[in-house]
């Protein structure tokens, strides 16, 4: 591993961090008489170099908005631009992960990691060096030539973690990609991840239904009304790194933060429980236990 | 308390596997009753059954014949048979199967004929076969073929349908080409069903060596009784009404097709490692 510095050197050189302004979206779907309004008039800004969250209550549109972003999908009327070029596609500059895992089961994980500069013919002595460095930031280094199914779930999203990266997307969209796995492997998965982001510094857009998960990553938080949806608050998470999950328990600032959230999200749980959500009254229901517990 | 230890001592002796739980125990298990309820069958002449030779009238006309050189030359001549039938049938099968599964204007075209014509048994094929191909060995390689080729190309079709569309959608925004996807997603993706297709299709393919090596009558070898393969040695012996050697042939055939499937499953398990290793 004596090699690491000088391969550290070359993945901080080639990554090119751009920044994508949504600017009045509108999205919806269905013909003109059942029409339902997924996103409405939705605008915001994934800085440069920082790793924004966006939270929401479940089925607030967030998936349809990744989808916008990606290029999956066209919006209705509004603009998305990255680097101030229009998005008109999927292309690599914007990576998705999203929430089930999609390494090719065929390949081992070190063929999986080198898939993308394989693809492109850019299988270079660099990338090889790239995908080497990798490996070992996410620990999979002994794990190289196994196949996805005999990794671990963590591990495998580590791999996709990794499997992204070496493709230098200006930006990383992550769709709840730590959903599902147990509470330990969790807190794992955010460490391994904050690091990755902390020592690259790409711009990442991350997005989650879990306020512990957000706050412990984000830079930024982009809290979303319910559906349509758009943003109602941001908030700066001026809490230095690196942070452990330790520390944030005890730190007044983040509970501080927490608490902000947490009431917004609720005022947004009790409007669409008074329009007759379930989903909505679990979580007025669980907020109110908290708020009563702390 | 010294008793104790010496009970924890005796312990640790692995509870060994009762012998009669080992796979190839109960093989041979099962074997051995079937003969002896065949055997008995045919001794005590029950009706139905009690008409079948007994084995052990099979094995006294089965022991000579291994000294036989035309016995293995019937071996050899329906293995030749089976196996080039097979081989144009995944040839051709592969390709067509995933041209189908892959695009989509193809599949519209082809699919229509290839659902009337897949239907059509083998043996109704025979007498075309013998009227279309120049010469028998190609007429009853075709039947073999028409025997295979079409479940290697529903596996084929059926496991390109399957793949996740995530893997496609990964693949294309990590840059590949349409080249790229065929090569690196669909291929290995589609190799799993291409082995179960293969493993039906080589046990479809000695089914039919029957009705195929009925065209050949002997391939050459008509004045003796075998050389003319394992399905013309059947019909042979029943034309010569020696029923211990028809069941010659049939146990023949069964050993044949179980090699053949055993070792397309040895094949399989080579080239889909990830399928093995949970």
């Amino acid at each position: 591993m004596s090699a690491v510095p000088r391969e550290k050197v070359s993945l901080r050189a080639s990554i090119k961090p751009g920044e994508i302004q949504v600017a009045s979206v509108f999205k919806g779907y269905g013909d003109a008489r059942f029409r339902t309004t997924v996103v409405k008039d939705c605008s915001f800004t994934i800085e440069r170099s920082k790793l924004t969250v966006m939270i929401g209550p479940s089925g607030c549109g967030k998936s349809t908005l990744i989808r916008l972003l990606a290029g999956f999908e066209r919006p209705d009327s509004g603009s998305i631009t990255l680097n101030g070029a229009a998005v008109t596609g999927p292309a690599r500059d914007r990576l998705v992960l999203f929430q089930e895992s999609a390494l090719f089961p065929w390949m081992t994980t070190w063929d999986n990691i080198l898939y993308g500069p394989r693809a492109r013919g850019e299988l270079t002595r660099e990338s090889v060096d790239l995908a080497e460095f990798l490996l070992n930031k996410v620990g999979l280094a002994q794990f190289r030539k196994k196949y996805p199914m005999q990794l671990s779930g963590g591990m495998q999203r580590r791999a996709e973690l990794a499997r992204a990266m070496i493709n230098n997307p200006a930006v990383m969209i992550l769709d709840e990609p730590f959903r599902g796995l147990d509470a330990m492997t969790k807190e794992l998965m955010w460490e391994y991840y904050s690091r990755l982001f902390e020592e690259t510094r790409r711009t990442n857009f991350f997005i989650t239904t879990d306020i512990d998960e957000a706050i412990f990553l984000a830079d930024r938080l982009l809290i979303m009304s319910n559906i349509p949806t758009q943003v109602r608050a941001t908030i700066e998470i001026d809490v230095p790194r690196p942070r452990t999950q330790l520390a944030l328990v005890e730190n007044d600032r983040a509970n501080e933060i927490k608490m902000q959230a947490l009431s917004i999200l609720h005022e947004e749980a009790m409007k669409s429980f008074s329009r007759g959500s379930k989903a909505a009254a679990d979580f007025v229901e669980a907020y109110s236990k908290r708020v009563s517990k702390s | 308390m010294s008793a104790v230890v010496a009970s924890a001592a005796a312990q640790p002796r692995r509870p060994r596997e009762a012998w009669w739980r080992h796979p190839a125990v109960r093989a041979v298990i099962s074997i051995a009753v079937f003969l002896a309820v065949w055997e008995l069958a045919s001794r005590l002449n029950w009706p139905w059954i009690g008409q079948a030779p007994a084995p052990s009238k099979v094995l006294d006309a089965w022991i000579p014949l291994l000294s036989d050189q035309g016995y293995w030359y019937s071996w050899y001549q329906s293995s030749r048979r089976v196996l080039s039938g097979f081989l144009a049938a995944m040839i051709i099968g592969i390709p067509l199967g995933l041209a189908m599964a892959t695009s989509r204007m193809f599949h519209d075209v082809s699919f229509p004929v290839f659902e009337i014509l897949r239907p059509v048994p083998p043996l109704a094929w025979v007498p075309a076969a013998i009227i279309f191909w120049p010469t028998q060995e190609l007429s009853i390689g075709f039947v073999i073929f028409l025997g295979a080729i079409y479940t290697i190309m529903l596996n084929v079709i059926g496991g390109a349908r399957s793949i996740d569309g995530r893997f496609f959608q990964a693949a294309r925004s990590m840059g590949s080409s349409n080249w790229d996807i065929f090569r690196r997603i669909i291929l290995p993706g589609v190799l799993p069903s291409i082995v179960v297709g293969m493993e039906v299709g080589i046990g479809i393919t000695w089914n039919v060596v029957v009705a195929a090596e009925m065209i050949s009558g002997g391939g050459g070898a008509i004045q003796s009784r075998a050389g003319g393969g394992l399905g013309f040695f059947i019909w042979n012996s029943y034309i010569g009404f020696s029923y211990p050697l028809i069941v010659v042939g049939m146990i023949s055939i069964g050993i044949a097709g179980w090699i053949s499937s055993a070792i397309i499953r040895r094949l399989g398990i080579l080239v889909t490692p990830w399928l093995r290793l949970r």
